[in-house]
């Protein structure tokens, strides 16, 4: 496989890990902003581990993860006495306080950033990735899963049912925290590099689209958030390679890019990938089954 | 004759604006009580009261031996008292059967939580004995609104409750379904449950119910039989009508 297209591969695998951080939250009715603070926080605490401390690499990636969830389960309870838009901009804010904090530590490079040696290749970040999206599939069929979708659908009934809301909303984001730090966890070690600036604002408001562009009502939604938004770029701008006729595309890619998103948004504003969607497929597949 | 729901002075204002005033009456243990009245009466007011949607002013509301005005929202479930909503309240992304599940989730343990499996049986089985078995896997928001009504019943159902308030769940349903339902909910009495049902459709009543309470803004106006409500002056005069009065309609 080439260079490019491992590295592709690569950042595909982050992008589907971190698309699940905001995800599991967001099937809770929780508006997440701030993927960007708990990716840090992973990052950071793994990078550290494997360079400053030369952990090895799966414990260093771990610990990242579970320092990741531990933040998520403190900022929690704040967040949770937010509704709404104020709830996006407290994740906002928590994502800007912790690109602060990490700045003025100059142990962990500051501005500069911190390079570690460690590497984490795809044999390590795909299988990652695809334990993520096994373990959310898993989780959204059982009973916390359903209390969590309850929750989304409606809240005061689900309360009403018996449904702790508060407690099923500090788990979602515990595990959001802890998957958004194993996708930090394996981008330092993928880039042997991570500083603030590349995973500021703009990381998070990417990874929030994944997932509502997506689909916040299948565990599917946010894998084809990801993938659309990491692959569509990506092959507009090889077309424009491919093509001279489409030459416009190297430089105009995200604006065609812009245009397809809007649309979708327009046209599908409850997310790409629907249940109904799902039981359509599912259904079809069982008519034909009986029918053969 | 013990009583499974008591109202004892419950009001309740909104505002400047009092919808349930100094209301009592008893619900008896396994009655299939009507709670009648016409629109705006507090009917659905006083079954947000009962489930603990809305506190209570002042008053007391006590359920199987037990003063619940303090108790929780979600502790009145695992109390044994469920409900249904006059708008479906169903939840629309989720498929019938985990609509149903969840009516039982207040008695699943911490550990159980990473488990469905015995949970979906039960709620299988009881879709089934509803009649509703052939829809589990169906969004619920894409199926009928009479099919979503008694999915609401049988999600209320799935809680074992031991008292049922169902609001309306009449409403919208054709000849057929009605008949279904009644059907269904009398076999729900008969199994032991106390139910309280808010109906506008008087035929469903006369035929369902065997203890009638009457609320007329916000106030208690009649308890009694359905036989005896048929001949109170104050109730024809309020909302089921007097002879004059339907016969000046007829005309």
């Amino acid at each position: 496989m080439s260079g490019y297209l491992a590295g592709l591969l690569a950042m595909l695998s982050i992008n589907i890990i971190v698309a699940y951080s905001v995800f599991l939250p967001g099937s809770a009715g929780l508006l997440n902003l701030g993927a960007a603070g708990f990716v840090l926080v992973g990052a950071y605490t793994a990078g550290a581990l494997s360079s400053l401390y030369d952990m090895p690499l799966a414990p260093a990636i771990a610990l990242g993860s579970a320092m990741s969830a531990l933040v998520a389960f403190l900022i929690a309870f704040p967040i949770l006495r937010t509704r709404g838009i104020y709830m996006v901009l407290a994740t906002f804010a928590f994502a800007e306080v912790v690109g602060g904090v990490l700045l003025n530590i100059p142990s962990l490079g500051g501005a500069a950033g911190l390079s570690v040696m460690a590497y984490a290749g795809l044999p390590v970040v795909v299988p990652c990735a695809i334990g993520t999206v096994a373990f959310v599939a898993w989780l959204m069929r059982t009973r916390f899963g359903l209390s969590v979708r309850a929750i989304h659908d409606d809240e005061s009934v689900a309360h009403l049912f018996g449904v702790h809301l508060r407690m099923t909303q500090v788990m979602a984001l515990t595990l959001g925290g802890a998957v958004g730090g194993l996708g930090g966890a394996l981008l330092v070690h993928q880039f042997n590099f991570i500083d603030v600036q590349s995973t500021g604002v703009l990381f998070s408001i990417y990874v929030l689209l994944y997932v509502l562009m997506g689909g916040t009502q299948t565990v599917w939604g946010p894998l084809f958030g990801a993938i659309f938004f990491t692959l569509v770029p990506e092959g507009l701008r090889k077309l424009s390679e491919l093509d001279p006729s489409l030459k416009f595309l190297e430089g105009g890619r995200y604006i065609v890019f812009g245009v397809a998103v809007v649309l979708i948004m327009m046209l599908r504003p409850q997310g790409v990938i629907t249940r109904t969607m799902i039981e359509g497929w599912g259904g079809s597949a069982r008519k034909k089954e009986a029918g053969a | 004759m013990s009583i499974a729901l008591q109202l004892e002075g419950v009001s309740k204002s909104f505002g400047g604006l009092k919808v349930i005033d100094d209301v009592s009456f008893s619900v008896p243990t396994g009655s299939r009580t009507a709670l009648i009245g016409p629109n705006g009466a507090g009917k659905s007011t006083v079954f947000n009261l009962i489930s603990g949607v809305y506190p209570i002013d002042s008053g007391r509301i006590s359920a199987l031996g037990q003063n619940i005005t303090q108790m929780s929202v979600a502790h009145r479930v695992g109390h044994g008292i469920a409900r249904s909503f006059q708008n479906i309240r169903l939840m629309p992304h989720l498929s019938t059967l985990e609509n149903v599940m969840l009516g039982e989730h207040h008695r699943s343990r911490p550990w159980e939580l990473v488990s469905s499996r015995k949970a979906s049986a039960k709620a299988r089985a009881t879709l089934e004995r509803a009649g509703l078995g052939t829809y589990p896997g169906q969004v619920v928001a894409d199926l009928p609104y009479g099919i979503q009504k008694r999915i609401e019943v049988v999600r209320a159902l799935m809680a074992e409750p031991r008292i049922l308030l169902l609001d309306e769940p009449a409403a919208g349903l054709n000849n057929v379904e009605t008949e279904e339902l009644r059907r269904l909910l009398q076999t729900v009495s008969d199994s032991g449950v106390t139910l309280l049902v808010v109906e506008h459709d008087m035929p469903f009543v006369r035929h369902l119910c065997n203890h009638v309470v009457v609320l007329n803004f916000g106030r208690k106006i009649f308890e009694g039989t359905p036989e005896a409500v048929k001949q109170d002056a104050a109730v024809l005069e309020a909302y089921l009508g007097t002879p004059d009065a339907m016969e000046a309609r007829h005309a």
